[in-house]
């Protein structure tokens, strides 16, 4: 097996080389620099994994147990390298099984690899053995896919795939390669991708928009920041605080912004949006000026757009042209990289402090803490509540773990009271809200960054959405913390129940299994906390634990996220209870 | 609020000449609940360049970000958005009446003079009646012919050339070149 492999490797020039399609995979691969992949085989994608059989000492392949656990992983990979997640499924029910996580993908901007195994091209459009329209069904969540029927095109349409993932805007890509075309040679030539014709991953800078961009912030009384992912995706955090520091405006952060600069910065107002905190929220009314920087107005941010930042002239910094103008109208858009365009704008702005601007922010954050955080994280009640649990995981990681978390409450809970050091430190399904996101992604976070803590927030309904990749957690040995607020309930969903249907809950309360039970199955060692008495001595264990290892906490049954901005009101609506 | 008014609008969608493009560029208009009046697919003045004539009635508004949606698709070049102020345009619609009723008297023959229209072909059944024009002239003309006994009636999707004098896209991908330059 392995001497095989070594020769292929001396092998290794510039000039072609006579190999099977799915050794031309493998190759493509290795010349983008991959070297891990998450997936599953099947009929349709077996020479490829034949292939994988002799790379293994140059690709890692984590064996995940659905798809869509393969998918969430790579993008948990993605989100904490910046590199690109790179999967394996085969056709039909393979491929089928991969939507929703490229679905995800595609909302939260991840860029991603995807190939699928396809029948042979004979056979394509015949109703044959696990035919499925890949491309068909996959074209309205990727940035990009394609169909492979010949050998020889395999070079080049990875390479399209991966300069297309990656570049501008990211996003998640398939290949769709048929049988034939993998067992069939070709001569294999390796050409990166730098440019396409008909695709513009960054507009060039309009040096007009800078400037009068700068000339707004130079002008305002009362400017608001809100970071977003762009931030991240950019390798853009030193140019932001840069812009900060010297602007000394505050900032906030969305969703998937978190992180991007750290927790503790003063000017750090905290989170946008419906679960976000009441300073940011409640002063987008009030500010003069909004700076998006790389975020993209989703609804859970603005609430309702006819009653949102009234009174503020709106510059909206973003790489993707069809964002500006989709939901908030940009008085200034500055089209572009924001690692390239806000070093010019900061060059441009004058030095500002805006001392009684973010008073007003840190006024409003001691009404929230006073309402609510305070009893979140430090309750004098009996029941255990998710804000506590994850304040104190959060401080038993030094506050420099990465944060994965699945959807719902816990959530909200977790952006909200989790705290951050450094960037690319939080996966979580933004734009789809993905339940069965958290535990596989968290794998593929831990296996990126392998010298970092991982620790994901999972709701005991998420959980069982994709609670079989404990099995691949077992068998590949990921050391990742998983926490489980069990509150047998699909909280979020009771919660909206209870404030806006009349506490009809209607299928939302959960009978759920002894988590520890099916832990043990896995071999994952667990510890269950019922009591505050004995939550410290739980996390300990859990942090100080070497390998995988589960801490269910329950939680209080019926307990909810505040602030809330309720779906459809205004910013300035926000309820604190 | 008061909803804005819909117009129409005649998009020019230039894209590589690829497989499932055309799937591509119609899923935009679904998601955004636009209907398509008509859809006319050739290839443009740039071989190996395919271009899209779509009419739709939309918003100013949803027209720019509908525009911008179709843009962000990988293989498509450019998308221009036109009033009908801006464009020359034409459809061309078939009539078939049967020859019989053209031999009854000379009505239908008056009526292809005063259209512009022309007969294509006539066999002892049937005549084929071809005529471009606006939709509402040759909508008008089948009017005043379906009287005599229309069998057969289609029209063509809009094709249209914009009152400017060069091919847009050819001053677009000039730009693109120069853009390559200043970003390397
Ligand atoms: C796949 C999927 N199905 C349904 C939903 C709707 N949904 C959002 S949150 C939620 C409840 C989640 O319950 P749980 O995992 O227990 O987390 P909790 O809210 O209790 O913290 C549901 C059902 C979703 N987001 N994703
Ligand atoms: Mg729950």
């Amino acid at each position: 097996m392995e001497p095989q492999s070594q020769l292929l490797m001396k092998e290794k020039t510039n000039e072609t080389r006579r190999m099977s399609g799915s050794e031309a995979v493998m190759q493509s691969l290795l010349k983008e620099g991959t070297s891990i992949i998450f997936g599953y085989p099947g009929g349709a994608i077996m020479p490829i994994y034949d292939a994988l059989y002799n790379y293994h000492d140059q690709m890692h392949h984590v064996l995940t147990r659905h798809e869509q656990g393969a998918v969430h992983a790579a993008q948990g990979y993605a989100r904490v390298t910046g590199k690109v997640g790179v999967c394996f499924a085969t056709s039909g029910p393979g491929a089928t099984n991969t939507v929703t996580g490229l679905a995800d993908a595609m909302m939260d901007s991840t860029p991603l690899v995807v190939i699928t195994g396809q029948v042979t091209s004979s056979l394509l459009g015949t109703d044959a053995f696990q035919e499925t329209d890949v491309v068909g069904v996959t074209q309205p969540v990727t940035k990009w896919n394609y169909q492979v029927r010949k050998a020889e095109d395999i070079p080049a349409a990875l390479a399209r795939a991966f300069y297309i993932a990656r570049s501008g805007r990211p996003g998640p890509v398939v290949v769709d390669i048929t049988k034939d075309a993998q067992i069939n040679e070709l001569d294999f030539q390796y050409r990166p991708v730098k440019s396409i014709r008909s695709y513009t991953p960054e507009s060039p800078i309009d040096f007009h928009q800078i400037e009068e961009a700068a000339k707004l912030i130079n002008l305002s009384k009362k400017p608001l920041a809100l970071i977003g992912q762009g931030i991240v995706l950019g390798n853009a955090e030193k140019e932001l605080l840069d812009f900060l520091e010297k602007s000394g405006i505050p900032a906030a952060w969305t969703l998937l912004g978190l992180s991007a600069i750290p927790s503790s910065h003063p000017q750090n107002v905290g989170m946008l949006g419906m679960h976000g905190n009441y300073g940011p929220n409640i002063k987008t009314n009030e500010a003069d000026l909004i700076i998006a920087i790389g975020m993209r107005f989703d609804d859970r941010v603005t609430g309702d757009l006819t009653r949102y930042a009234t009174n503020a002239k709106v510059i909206h910094m973003e790489i993707d042209p069809a964002e500006i103008n989709k939901n908030v109208h940009a008085d200034v858009p500055v089209l572009g990289n924001v690692k390239k365009t806000l070093p010019l704008i900061t060059g441009k702005i004058t030095k500002n402090e805006h001392k009684d601007w973010l008073a007003e922010f840190e006024a409003c954050f001691r009404i929230e803490y006073n309402r609510i955080i305070d009893k979140e994280i430090a309750p004098d009640d009996k029941g255990l509540r998710m804000g506590e649990v994850i304040s104190k995981v959060s401080s038993a990681f030094n506050d420099d773990a990465v944060m994965v978390t699945d959807v719902g409450q816990h959530q909200m809970m977790s952006a909200r009271y989790f705290r951050f050091k450094q960037t690319r430190s939080v996966v979580t399904s933004g734009g789809l809200g993905t339940m069965g996101f958290g535990v596989p992604a968290a794998m593929g976070a831990k296996l990126g960054a392998p010298e970092r803590p991982v620790c994901v927030f999972v709701g005991d309904g998420g959980f069982q959405m994709t609670i079989q990749e404990l099995g691949t957690i077992f068998q590949t040995k990921i050391p990742v913390k998983i926490v489980l607020l069990n509150n047998n309930f699909l909280g979020m969903v009771r919660q909206w129940q209870e404030l806006f249907f009349d506490r009809r809950y209607a299928s939302t309360e959960l009978i759920n299994p002894d988590f520890q039970t099916i832990a043990k199955g896995y071999h994952v060692p667990s510890v269950k906390v019922t009591e505050r008495e004995t939550l410290n001595d739980a996390i300990k264990q859990m942090v100080e634990s070497e390998g995988p290892f589960l801490m269910e906490v329950l939680v209080e049954k019926e307990g909810n996220v505040f602030p809330m901005v309720p779906s459809g009101a205004s910013v300035s609506d926000i309820r604190l209870e | 609020m008061k909803t804005p008014d819909k117009e129409e609008f005649t998009l020019s969608i230039y894209s590589e000449n690829h497989v499932g493009l055309l799937n591509q560029i119609t899923t935009v208009f679904t998601r955004r609940h636009i209907n398509i009046e008509s859809l006319t697919t050739s290839e443009s003045a740039i071989s190996g360049i395919h271009k899209f004539t779509v009419v739709v009635d939309a918003t100013a508004d949803n027209i720019e970000k509908l525009a911008k949606q179709i843009e962000k698709r990988i293989d498509v070049l450019k998308v221009f958005v036109f009033r009908a102020d801006e464009i020359i345009h034409q459809e061309i619609a078939l009539y078939k009446v049967s020859t019989s009723s053209l031999l009854g008297g000379n009505e239908i023959e008056k009526l292809v003079r005063q259209y512009g229209a022309r007969i294509l072909e006539i066999t002892p059944e049937y005549t084929v009646i071809e005529k471009t024009g606006h939709k509402e002239e040759t909508q008008e003309l089948f009017e005043k012919l379906d009287p005599y006994g229309v069998s057969q009636f289609v029209r063509s999707g809009r094709i249209a050339i914009t009152k400017t004098k060069k091919e847009l896209l050819e001053n677009y991908l000039k730009k693109l070149e120069t853009d390559q330059t200043q970003l390397n």
